[in-house]
């Protein structure tokens, strides 16, 4: 058995990076994303890149950098609202963009690691989403055809894994990380806590090691982009 | 008078029923749960991967790993699940959730929504809105009647690019509330108007078609 455990986010993506390479990146606005492996990613210098993720991070943080330094070329994403560099950049038609809904990516990602090329969704029907795609009746209902995605790497994070690649995730840092970890050729996962392959009750694991090829132990920030609080009535 | 952000949610807490799933948009939709009624038991979804969602933290509860769909820290029940995207999405397209209530920038009189883009300014993206609006029961739209320049939003057809054709169940703005037939060939009711206003005010302001249904 070939050891997956890496001692650093930049040693886990050596080998795995070359320009004009597609990434897939885990995470919901800035909860549950791979903020290790993106830092290592910019550090790499990589360029060229085509970067599928619900968001692009915000200015600064998360795939944020990466828009920084102009490494992204693309992104497929639903929502990119948090970010100005993102929209100086797209409104400059410095970067392109594929807009996808939101659950139609995510299934797209699911698809894409199940071996499936392709689905009908009602999602998007009569928009411009739909526009150039095959739009095919069942029971009455118009369904447009969405295929599946690959990605060259995808890089995702958990809240625990063990040295066999089996990760737990963590209340809504789930998101969009375990599709994707199926829909990488080659899947990087990051980790709050690693534990000894045995540890984890494997009833409880969400994504098997046999789609992560690569482990690294990270340090997190997890920063948060809208701090809202119930304040607490003085006894 | 015109409702208030607050009268435009209380208004749409009209429309929960004992049991319901909903999924709140981003804005107004989300001041909703500020009104479920008492005694009634409403379970909110949120589409990065939650159901059950709880009020907003104590400042020593913040989870950075538990936020909502706008992105806004929050809270769990006893109730309550996690689950990944696609699941989140299975359960909308799929038709679990009862009913969907979300902001709009523009409606028209069969039910087409706009709420995504303004081409060549505004690049946000759609986010879960065309997932929700083609697969939950019910969609309730809660907007401002008219835009900052006076406009009515609601059209005979829509300009900007669209979220959604014929999703469209009921539209809730300051002024008043249309019922839609989404997806037979009833024009559009007005079945209510806010306080203090008047048909020919409302009419005056609308520039889809509709017709009178007030009791």
């Amino acid at each position: 058995m070939a050891n997956k455990v890496f001692p650093s986010a930049s040693a886990a993506l050596d080998g795995l990076t070359f320009d004009g390479m597609t990434v897939m990146s885990g995470g919901f606005g800035l909860c549950g994303i791979p903020e290790n492996l993106i830092i290592a990613l910019r550090d790499s210098g990589v360029k060229g890149i085509t970067v599928i993720s619900n968001n692009a991070g915000v200015d600064g943080w998360g795939l944020g950098l990466l828009l920084e330094t102009k490494q992204i070329s693309k992104m497929i994403s639903s929502y990119v609202g948090e970010n100005k560099e993102f929209a100086r950049q797209y409104l400059a038609g410095e970067l392109e963009l594929e807009f996808n809904p939101q659950g139609t990516l995510a299934e797209r990602c699911r698809a894409g690691g199940a071996g499936i090329a392709g689905f009908y969704t009602k999602t998007g029907v009569g928009t411009l989403v739909a526009e150039g795609k095959e739009v095919k009746e069942f029971n009455g209902e118009k369904y447009v055809l969405e295929t599946g995605l690959v990605a060259d790497l995808s890089i995702v994070k958990a809240w625990k894994g063990d040295k066999e690649g089996n990760l737990i995730f963590r209340k809504t840092a789930r998101n969009f990380n375990p599709m994707m970890a199926t829909a990488g050729k080659k899947c990087i996962a990051e980790v709050e806590i690693l534990v000894e392959t045995g540890e984890l009750d494997a009833d409880a694991i969400h994504t098997p090691g046999i789609y992560v090829d690569r482990i690294v132990k990270g340090t997190f920030e997890k920063r948060i982009e809208q701090r809202t609080v119930t304040k607490r009535e003085n006894a | 008078m015109a409702w208030s952000r607050d009268q435009l949610a209380q208004r749409a807490a009209k429309e929960l029923r004992d049991g319901y799933y909903v999924n709140l948009g981003i804005g107004i939709p989300t001041l909703v749960a500020n009104y479920i009624p008492e005694g009634m038991e409403v379970t909110l979804q949120s589409e990065n991967g939650m159901l059950g969602m709880g009020p907003f933290p104590y400042e020593d509860e913040i989870d950075a790993d538990l936020i909502n769909a706008g992105k806004q820290t929050i809270t769990a029940l006893k109730k309550s699940s996690y689950f990944s995207s696609s699941d989140s999405f299975a359960m909308i397209r799929g038709g679990h959730i009862d009913l969907s209530i979300l902001g709009a920038m523009e409606v028209n009189e069969r039910g087409n929504l706009a709420n995504w883009m303004v081409p060549g300014k505004m690049v946000k993206g759609m986010g879960g809105a065309m997932d929700l609006v083609a697969g939950v029961k019910r969609v309730v739209v809660v907007m401002e009647h008219t835009s900052k320049d006076g406009a009515s939003k609601l059209l005979k057809q829509c300009t900007l690019p669209l979220t959604g054709v014929n999703v469209v169940d009921l539209v809730i703005t300051d002024l008043g509330v249309f019922e839609i037939d989404k997806h037979g060939q009833q024009p559009m009711k007005l079945i209510q108007l806010a306080d203090d206003i008047s048909v020919d005010e409302i009419t005056a302001k609308t520039e889809a078609a509709f017709i009178n249904a007030l009791n």
